[in-house]
């Protein structure tokens, strides 16, 4: 089970990828960023079958950042919003040259 | 050789595999964000359920409690918050360029895929540790145990981390008058 385990890690990743690169909506790219550290979580499951407990662990702590950087991202995305009255990326280009 | 697994236990596993890779394309394309963050669930619900298949019963649970439970429920109020939950003439998706560099990318890492599933090309990885004999403090103290000794330096840190996440929370929620 763990080549298909890798497989579907794999599949998801590049899901998440594309909704990053295709979505303007700032919420909806954080949710794609979330379900790509929810793939690399899963390749690190499957592969604590075979090196033992310490990928486990390393699926706490990626989960503890997630959380942090949901907090921080959705404060963004508020504080953001209350400057523009939008979400969309595309109209939030002040750093871009 | 590749160790054999059970009918059952094999057809939950693609069951539970295929309902994560469907819900996460559906996830993708859906316009509202409140369909789109509940189809997410879906998908970590699912891994969930191959976690505790993978012998990671702990982290079923905290994906559960934690991921679906809390995170998601951060997303779907910050949804709510902002008034963005009708899907109002939203073209979000991008098009042109950006789409063709996405099919790209997604094009890499499906190829990564491809070399995971056909295990002529890939390392021998070593056997499965297999069924570890159930711990004495059940499944939790079989991470509690790494965590607290091995990892103990990057578990404090952890809590720097999240010091500095509130605070960052905090700072920017807040409304600035001054």
């Amino acid at each position: 089970m763990i080549n298909e385990a890798l497989a579907l890690s794999a599949a998801l990743f590049a899901i998440g990828v594309v909704g990053v690169l295709t979505r303007r909506n700032a919420l909806i790219v954080f949710m794609c960023v979330e379900l790509m550290l929810n793939a690399v979580n899963l390749a690190f499951v499957a592969f604590s079958k075979l090196h033992g407990m310490g990928g486990q662990v390393f699926v706490i702590f990626v989960m503890t950042v997630a959380a942090a950087e949901a907090a921080v991202g959705l404060a963004i995305v508020i504080a953001l919003f209350r400057h523009r009255q939008t979400v969309d990326l595309d109209d939030i280009g002040l750093l871009r040259g | 050789m590749r160790p054999e697994y059970p009918l059952f236990y094999s057809f939950h596993f693609y069951l539970f595999g295929l309902i994560a890779l469907a819900s996460a394309i559906l996830f993708v394309t859906r316009r509202s964000p409140v369909a789109a963050a509940m189809w997410l669930v879906n998908v970590m619900f699912s891994l969930a359920a191959l976690y505790v298949m993978m012998d990671a019963h702990f982290i079923g649970a905290i994906q559960v409690l934690v991921y679906a439970g809390a995170i998601m429920v951060v997303f779907l109020f910050v949804v709510m918050l902002l008034n963005l939950g009708h899907a109002d003439a939203v073209t979000d998706q991008r098009s042109g360029g950006v789409r063709l560099t996405a099919a790209a990318v997604a094009l890499v890492l499906l190829s990564e895929l491809a070399v995971l599933t056909n295990p002529d090309w890939l390392p021998v990885l070593p056997q499965p540790i297999g069924n570890p004999p159930p711990a004495e403090g059940g499944a939790v103290a079989v991470i509690a145990d790494p965590l607290f000794r091995e990892y103990l330096l990057a578990f404090e840190l952890t809590s720097v981390l999240i010091l500095v996440a509130i605070v960052g929370a905090v700072v920017l929620g807040r409304r600035t008058n001054a």
